[in-house]
């Protein structure tokens, strides 16, 4: 096995195939786990937390162009620790890892980088707000960021104002992802207007629209009988918008977990069930079947909606490979978002 | 006298030990005198016919040549007696196939020193091969090689010449032939001359006939 | 029936246990040399091949500083961060292995074959811990280190993440260079404006030690090709005298009503069996030769080129694939032929060997033809070949036309003599040495080729050697050389040097383009080092007095050929037009030069100023120089290079090349040796009816037994004979051709006629040697065995 991507598997233990990762859901030696009734310090929580296993910052954003072509684009970088500490130079266990893509109705582009935290590569910075690897970065503070990111094939520059509050996912932040209690810090900022400037092969295009930041740390993150997950960031004509997963288990059981924002922020956490989520089509993209069109329901909040795939080619060819990329949403609302699956095989 | 044998003995080692092949041969041949060697296939007489053309050695016995004897002969003496005084002709397999006939009928005389064109010639002439000597010995008939074998054997003018059965392989039509061809030369150059044979007819043309039996003469 | 049949087939062998060695004995011998010289080409190359994996040379281009110095690792992360794909590489010697450190999260994928094979080891080696990772022999020199075994390493290299390798080299927060991801990001800032003290060196720019290195490899496939041409003479042989001596079995088999597509069959398979195990066993033999020769092979690529080849040998498992391929492909070839002659013998065809068959039959004629069309086809090639493949093809269809004419040729010498023998004796030693020819053609043949090859690689070898030296001689006339790191220096260096030696030669170049080809301009001083020393391809007169008036112009082969320019073309240069006037050899050298005197130089290129020197002076007073002016200027050691040393080390390294080459000679020569044993004792069976009756006649058998060895001896001799101007051929082709088509330039032919003496002795030793038993047994043949050849019941 080649080097890279036995680091890239180290990285990404999430997106991996469970069961190859299953010694990170149950041990947790020398980390710190995630606890119930979290309280936050901002900004300090909008930086790095070493001691954490993983952690994220990603966005995704769905943006039209001038013409009305609709565009997915996303922005990530993961952390992961080979242990709990910090520190400098190249031994430093701290690894990072950038994935930058652009999804338009035809083509997906992907970009990956890795880099380590000791030497001043790649990492994150509370206050003033910075996270970056390589020429990649996304600096400014929460409500008005800069974002940058290039590749052989794109390059984009985006200016991100928030027009809403923080959200926090489960209780309080506490997201729990299994019946055994595995659970994670889940944070986002889904009310980020977006825009800038696209360079594509085909050449560059002014694009608006709307993008969300999710932000999660944790040490044990999946169960050892979950193999993937399918999650999905919808925002709705009418203002709301709706967070929710399903977390595939080998028992051919789900586990699901929602988070309804209301206009205003308001968030209402749904236990596992009250989400669900049924694939209703597949598409056959780097040999694998894999589900383009949804029926998404959360039936407390009137949600039956089918969620389609605005490019089902959107496959990740990354180290670690997975689906991500912007959908468009019809039935008893409408709207777009963005839909990311693992898992498949 | 021209060959005198004595009391030879001659066996050859087998599996079950030695097997004597002669017990006590004495005979005697002379300028001009010719003898007919018969007896049953096995009887020896070939391995007599070697032993006195020097191309094996007696276990005993004695073998004078012109008065010295050759049992005294080392390899290069008796190579030498073969020469130019012996003359040997086989049933078979007489002749060198890289040679040409011609060149085959003059080997023996031109090894000895002791070739003569003109004689080498008449040979040839007599033994109607005249045509023949740009050929290989494979392209000839068997009568021609054996023809061609005799000849060679006379070129040297040997005072003796042996012969092991020279017709056997041959149709009696041409037997009958190259054996007048022979007699006759052979009868021209003086020669002692010692053939063995199967066929009475053919020992009855010769001056003597001496018969062997179980290693000794019947 | 099969059974019956195999059993009837093989008592052969059981009865005749010499032709079974020898049949098994000649394929394990001709796979042996083919995959003995496989072997270590195989193994110099995968050496290459894994140094440039370690350290992406020549993949890739790199970043460094100008003067060589290590930069800071904040460069590094200024680059990536403007978006440049960097990786970095820190290096340095321990205990003389070189460390290379790497980051294996930057860099691009084949660089470091870092065998990992847990995740656990992965965190380690990132966070410093990791162990180094190195071939076995490698390892050894490194005791006291954490050493995972890994052989795809190259020799003499330990590969460990960049953190530890700083670690260990005593060089924190150091990176030596950076290699540059071939794809990089759509927009970039430009290196000057983020790092102007870094230079990028493209990946082609250290290939021209790659093209001597192609050479050596070149002559070392070349032998290859020639053992593996003298290995099939000696398979064909061996299957065909099988399949001869077999006719008896095979015509009783058949006329007992065994089918003949059944025959065929089991004795295809029978044959393949045999390949097979000779087949294994010269594989084996031929990784005792490659393990023999690698050591000296190592050390000649070692030393002329500076790439480290591992010593030692690793058994491959395509040698085994390659081997049993070419003994069983080899068989089949041979087998083919024979099957095929067998199915079309009528049922009741002689049952005796055919002894004279092929001189006389329509073999002979096909043969002839086929010789002749070949040759043909080499003088047309030779003509007009260029590119490696028609030169190769040149090659083969030279050998092999030569060897199927040299039957036929020896025939008509051999016809000749004996013709003109005078006594009868030597007439029919002539006439029986023609009538030997068709059974010992086959191995007459390998021994010319082994020969043919012999002096053609030992000419191109040797030539190379003189025409090397020859050109560090004019190239390196000067005594000293030393090079300045900047204008300051070198002006200290001029005022240093010029009262204390004979004289100062500067040496200025730019690079600038001739007829649209990269060129070299250098500007030469009058001096009658130039004058005296170099030697030219094609020299127009007083050439020295017109170039360094300004008028004409210099150039080396490889612009003179690839650009078609000639001795009184002109090109133009900036503003002037100069006239050619000579052509130089430029050995090595991947691009064009040219050479104009040193005040045209400073007219046409005002900005350019020498940076290195040449200086003249006795050569015992070189080493007393360097010792004082480092003392006095300081300029160190490292920026001189001494003359002598670089020759006494250039000829050190053909010496090792000319050991490899003189252990393949008697190699390919023992090979051909063995050939020639194994036919006399094949025919010594039909010899004896054959020498019978001159023996009955008053031969003896001393004398047929001393005739026998004068036999061999004599037709090695003619056979070397005719092998010589093949041999030359060959060089000349490799030289002239093949060399061209592969490197762009010529090499001069040199002869060498003490070498190709003491082949030819070689030679006759070898068939002396191969006949020596086979005649002492003829000498020996009881008088009863030639006496059962008349006998009556024979
Ligand atoms: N070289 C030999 N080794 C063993 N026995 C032999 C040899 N030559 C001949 N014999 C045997 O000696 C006997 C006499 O043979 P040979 O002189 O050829 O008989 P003839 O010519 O009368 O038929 C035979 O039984 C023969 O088998
Ligand atoms: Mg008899």
């Amino acid at each position: 096995m080649n080097a890279k991507a036995l680091v890239i598997a180290l990285l990404l233990p999430l997106m991996a195939n469970a069961q190859g990762f299953a010694g990170l859901g149950s041990d947790s030696a020398g980390f710190s786990v995630p606890a119930p009734n979290p309280t936050f310090d901002f900004p300090r929580d909008h930086g790095p937390h070493d001691d954490y296993r993983i952690e994220w910052w990603y966005v995704t954003a769905n943006l039209r162009s001038a013409d009305g072509t609709a565009y997915g684009l996303q922005w990530t970088l993961f952390r992961s620790a080979l242990a709990p500490t910090g520190g400098a130079g190249w031994a430093a266990p701290q690894l990072w890892m950038g994935h930058a893509a652009v999804t338009t109705p035809t083509d997906h582009y992907v970009s990956e980088r890795l880099a380590r935290g000791g030497i001043g590569q790649a990492g994150v910075t509370a206050d003033p707000f910075s996270a970056w690897i390589d020429d990649w970065q996304m600096t400014g503070d929460m409500d008005a960021l800069q974002m940058t990111a290039s590749s052989p094939d794109f390059t984009y520059d985006m200016t991100m104002t928030a027009d809403g509050p923080l959200v926090f996912h489960g209780d309080n932040g506490f997201s729990v992802k299994s019946a055994a209690g595995q659970a994670s810090y889940y944070y986002s900022q889904p009310f980020y207007d977006i825009s800038g400037t696209l360079s594509l092969p085909d050449g560059d295009f002014a694009v608006t629209g709307t993008a969300w930041l999710d932000r999660e740390w944790s040490s044990q993150p999946l169960a050892d009988n979950q193999t993937g997950w399918d999650w999905f960031s919808l925002s709705f004509d009418d203002g709301a918008k709706m967070m929710g997963f399903r977390l595939q288990q080998t028992d051919g059981q789900n586990y699901t977990s929602a988070t309804w924002i209301a206009p205003d922020g308001t968030a209402t956490a749904f236990p596992n069930g009250a989400f669900t989520a049924a694939p209703l089509m597949t598409h056959t993209t780097a040999n694998r079947d894999i589900p383009v069109r949804w029926h998404v329901q959360l039936p407390e909040k009137g949600v039956n909606v089918i969620v389609d795939a605005i490019n089902p080619d959107a496959w990740m060819t990354t180290s670690v490979p997975y689906w991500e990329g912007p959908v468009r949403v019809t039935g008893s609302h409408t709207g777009h978002g963005y839909l990311e699956m693992t898992g498949y095989e | 006298m021209l060959l005198t044998v004595q009391d030879i003995h001659k066996s050859y080692a087998t599996a079950d030990g030695p097997f004597a092949v002669l017990r006590g041969i004495d005979l005697t041949l002379g300028a001009g005198e010719t003898l007919a060697l018969t007896g049953e296939s096995g009887s020896g007489k070939s391995t007599l016919l070697h032993l006195i053309g020097g191309l094996d050695t007696p276990d005993r016995g004695q073998i004078i040549i012109n008065g010295s004897d050759i049992a005294a002969l080392d390899d290069n003496g008796r190579a030498h007696l073969r020469r130019g005084t012996v003359g040997v002709v086989f049933q078979q397999f007489n002749l060198i196939p890289s040679l040409k006939v011609a060149d085959n009928i003059a080997f023996q005389a031109r090894l000895a020193n002791q070739y003569d064109p003109a004689w080498t010639a008449t040979l040839t002439d007599r033994m109607g091969l005249t045509s023949q000597l740009g050929k290989y010995p494979e392209q000839l008939s068997g009568g021609q090689q054996q023809r061609v074998a005799i000849a060679r054997t006379l070129a040297p003018k040997p005072r003796l010449v042996l012969a092991d059965e020279p017709t056997g392989n041959l149709d009696e039509g041409t037997a009958a032939i190259v054996m007048d061809l022979m007699l006759e030369l052979v009868r021209e150059t003086g020669a002692g001359l010692l053939m063995v044979t199967h066929s009475a007819a053919l020992a009855a043309r010769l001056g003597r006939r001496l018969h062997l039996r179980a290693g000794q003469v019947a | 029936m099969t059974r019956a049949t195999l059993q009837a087939l093989l008592s052969h062998w059981w009865r005749n246990p010499l032709q079974l060695f020898t049949l098994l004995a000649g394929l394990a011998l001709a796979t042996a040399l083919w995959s003995g010289v496989q072997a270590v080409n195989a193994e110099a190359r995968a050496s290459y091949r894994a140094a440039a994996a370690t350290l992406g040379e020549g993949q890739y281009d790199r970043l460094g500083r100008r003067d060589g110095q290590p930069m800071d690792q904040a460069t590094y992360i200024t680059l990536r961060r403007a978006g440049w794909l960097v990786s970095p590489v820190v290096q340095g010697r321990l205990n003389g292995v070189r460390i290379v450190g790497i980051d294996p999260l930057t860099a691009p994928a084949g660089i470091g074959p870092v065998r990992l094979t847990q995740g656990a080891d992965i965190a380690d080696f990132l966070v410093g811990n990791g162990p180094l990772f190195a071939n076995a022999a490698t390892a050894g020199r490194l005791p006291d280190l954490q050493i995972t075994i890994t052989p795809d390493i190259a020799p003499g290299s330990a590969i460990t993440d960049i953190g530890a390798a700083q670690r260990l080299l005593g060089k924190p927060g150091q990176i030596d260079s950076l290699i540059v991801a071939p794809v990089q990001p759509r927009e970039r800032p430009d290196l000057a404006d983020i790092a102007p003290q870094l230079v990028r060196q493209s990946a082609q720019g250290g290939s021209d030690i790659g093209r001597l290195t192609d050479s050596f490899h070149l002559n070392l496939t070349a032998f290859g090709l020639l053992s593996f041409a003298v290995g099939i003479f000696i398979v064909n042989g061996a299957i065909g005298l099988a399949f001869e001596q077999r006719r008896p079995v095979v015509r009783t088999l058949r006329a007992l009503g065994l089918p003949l597509r059944r025959l065929i069959v089991l004795m295809a398979a029978e044959l393949m069996f045999f390949a097979l195990i000779a087949g294994g066993v010269g594989v084996m033999l031929g990784y005792v030769i490659a393990a023999l020769l690698l050591p000296d092979v190592a050390a000649t690529l070692r030393g002329l080129y500076g790439a480290d080849v591992s010593g030692t040998l690793q058994l491959r498992p395509v040698w085994w694939l390659s081997g049993l391929a070419i003994a069983l492909g080899g068989t089949a070839i041979a087998a083919s032929g024979a099957l095929w002659k067998m199915s079309r013998m009528p049922l009741l065809a002689s049952a005796q060997p055919r002894a004279l068959a092929m001189a006389a039959g329509q073999g002979a004629v096909m043969q002839g033809a086929a010789a002749a069309l070949l040759l043909v086809i080499a003088l047309i090639l030779a003509l007009t070949a260029d590119g490696l493949i028609a030169g190769f093809a040149l090659l083969g269809a030279l050998l092999i036309g030569a060897a199927l004419a040299l039957p036929i040729i020896l025939d008509r010498v051999l016809a000749a003599t004996s013709a003109r023998a005078k006594s009868i004796t030597a007439q029919w030693f002539w006439a029986d040495t023609r009538q030997q020819l068709p059974g010992l053609s086959l191995a007459l043949m390998a021994l010319l080729l082994a020969m043919a090859a012999n002096v053609g690689v030992s000419t191109m070898v040797s030539s190379f050697r003189l025409t090397f030296t020859a050109f560090l001689d004019q190239r390196l006339a000067s005594e000293l050389y030393v090079s300045a790191q900047d204008a300051t220096q070198a002006q200290a260096i001029i005022a240093y040097a010029t009262p204390r030696v004979d004289a100062v030669l500067p040496i200025q170049s730019v690079e600038t383009q001739i007829a649209g080809l990269q060129t070299e301009v250098f500007g030469a001083r009058d001096h009658r080092t130039y004058r005296d020393n170099w030697t030219f391809l094609n020299a127009a007169p007083d050439l020295w007095d017109t170039t360094f008036a300004g008028q004409t112009i210099l150039i080396n082969e490889q612009l003179s050929r690839r650009a078609n320019l000639r001795i009184g073309d002109t090109v133009p240069l900036q503003s002037q037009t100069l006239t050619i006037a000579g052509v130089y050899g430029d050995y090595g050298n991947p691009i064009g030069q040219a050479l104009i005197s040193e005040d045209l130089f400073a007219g046409l290129y005002p900005t350019v100023t020498p940076q290195r020197f040449g200086l003249r002076m006795d050569r015992s007073k070189v080493g007393d120089f360097v010792t004082r002016m480092a003392a006095d200027i300081g300029i160190p050691a490292s920026q001189t290079i001494n003359q002598a040393g670089i020759k006494a080390f250039s000829l050190g390294v053909f010496d090792r090349t000319f050991t490899v080459t003189t252990a393949l000679n008697v190699l390919t020569l023992a090979v051909a040796g063995f050939a020639i044993l194994m036919s006399l004792l094949t025919l010594a069976s039909m010899r004896v009816p054959q020498l019978a009756p001159a023996w009955a006649m008053g031969m003896t058998r001393a004398q047929l037994g001393r005739l026998e060895l004068l036999r061999a001896v004599l037709l090695a001799m003619l056979t070397a004979s005719l092998a010589l101007p093949l041999g030359l051929g060959l060089a000349w082709a490799l030289l002239a051709v093949v060399n061209v088509a592969a490197f762009g330039w010529q090499l001069p032919m040199y002869l060498f006629p003490a070498d190709y003496a003491r082949l030819g002795l070689f030679a006759l030793i070898a068939a002396a040697l191969a006949a020596l038993w086979p005649a002492w047994r003829l000498a020996r043949t009881p008088p009863a065995d030639l006496l059962k050849v008349f006998s009556n019941e024979r």
